[in-house]
């Protein structure tokens, strides 16, 4: 290889421009092949876009904080997104007043249940305390989430990956899911998935029903809400 | 446009400085969300003494376009995955267990809980 293309490249994989361009082009073609597949729960677009990125990473031998450098633009909209879910929230409030009591009890129900299986199971096959910290807030939307466990002094990088994970499980499983238990009710099936699997589930929810996917925004918002408080008093208890 | 996503940034700005200031246990943009809506029901009762950058769609229609690429927003946190990956390796099993179940029993009992109280309250379905 002559010296000129090799300079190039040293200057532009050292460059945001680079490795934005690279997180925006993975899943411009992830969310072309989810929408060829007719919305295919195992043609996740964050899925694929994750697996495409760290592998041109690998191959190109890039650091991660190099990789953020550019991709911290796209991360940086996680706060304003959270803030935006007061846009449908409001539109469909009359709705959602209508179903406060049934909302509050499953949003306190899911909660617990997101949070205790994850701390009872991963402490039962011998996780070790710090990953279990990482990971009690996996269900909340990464922005909200971070907070959680650094305030648990908990790892937020690893965090991210949690949240990531769980969303992507949620999204692909929840639809065969609910098929498989006969619950056809948009609003029941959208505020579980949103609970369980935030930001990534709720964006699955809306490529199936927008008011699933307004359910399940709502109950992204309240869930975060309420994990912040209760995710401290569980890990509390567990280690006692 | 620029306006609506500085009003959009505000709310999270004062939920960020309400959220260290006061020390509370609620991560900002949740309280962010909380003020936006706030700032929504009073615009719907003063609408009409308020300036058209308030009142008008676009502030709805920026949010609404943050929010359609949701999905895009994790893409960066999930890459982070190559970081970790001696931690995933080491616990790979157990993890994915973990995940799996307790999505799947958050998934469920959400669910159940919602459609029984729902019929305890009575609810005529989707369009009543």
């Amino acid at each position: 290889m002559s010296a000129a293309p090799f300079e190039l490249w040293v200057f532009l994989s050292r460059s945001p421009l680079l490795w934005l361009t690279v997180t925006l082009a993975a899943y411009v073609a992830a969310d072309r092949v989810s929408q060829a597949t007719g919305r295919h729960p195992l043609a996740n677009p964050v899925l694929h876009s994750i697996w495409l990125i760290g592998l041109i990473l690998w191959t190109t031998a890039t650091p991660y904080a190099t990789y953020f450098e550019g991709a911290q633009f796209v991360h940086f909209l996680l706060g304003p997104a959270t803030v935006s879910l007061a846009f449908p929230l409001w539109e469909h409030r009359k709705t959602v007043l209508r179903t406060a009591v049934p909302m509050l009890a499953a949003l306190l129900v899911g909660s617990v249940v997101a949070l205790g299986s994850v701390l009872l199971t991963g402490a039962l096959l011998g996780l070790p305390q710090d990953l279990l910290v990482a990971m009690a807030p996996k269900s909340v939307t990464a922005a909200v989430a971070m907070g959680i466990a650094t305030t648990m002094g908990g790892d937020p990088a690893l965090t991210a990956v949690m949240v990531a994970l769980t969303g992507i499980l949620g999204a692909i499983i929840v639809t065969p899911l609910f098929n498989l238990l006969r619950v056809t009710d948009w609003r029941a099936r959208g505020f579980a998935v949103g609970l369980a699997s935030h930001g990534i589930g709720t964006a699955r929810a809306f490529q199936v029903n927008a008011l699933a996917g307004t359910f399940a925004g709502i109950a992204m918002g309240l869930n975060a809400l309420l994990t912040a408080i209760l995710a401290p008093l569980a890990l509390g208890l567990l280690a006692r | 446009m620029i306006a609506a996503l500085t009003t959009i940034l505000l709310c999270q700005l004062a939920g960020e400085a309400l959220a260290r200031g006061i020390g509370l246990p609620i991560p900002g943009p949740v309280l962010g969300l909380v003020l936006m809506l706030l700032l929504l029901a009073l615009r719907e009762r003063f609408r009409k003494r308020l300036p058209d950058t308030l009142t008008g769609p676009v502030l709805e229609a920026t949010g609404r376009t943050i929010l359609a690429h949701l999905s895009l927003l994790f893409v960066p946190a999930g890459v982070g995955v190559v970081q970790r990956l001696d931690v995933f390796g080491a616990y790979a099993l157990p993890l994915a267990i973990t995940l799996v179940v307790s999505t799947i029993a958050a998934l469920v009992a959400t669910l159940l809980t919602f459609k029984l109280v729902l019929r305890l309250t009575g609810d005529k379905g989707e369009a009543a």
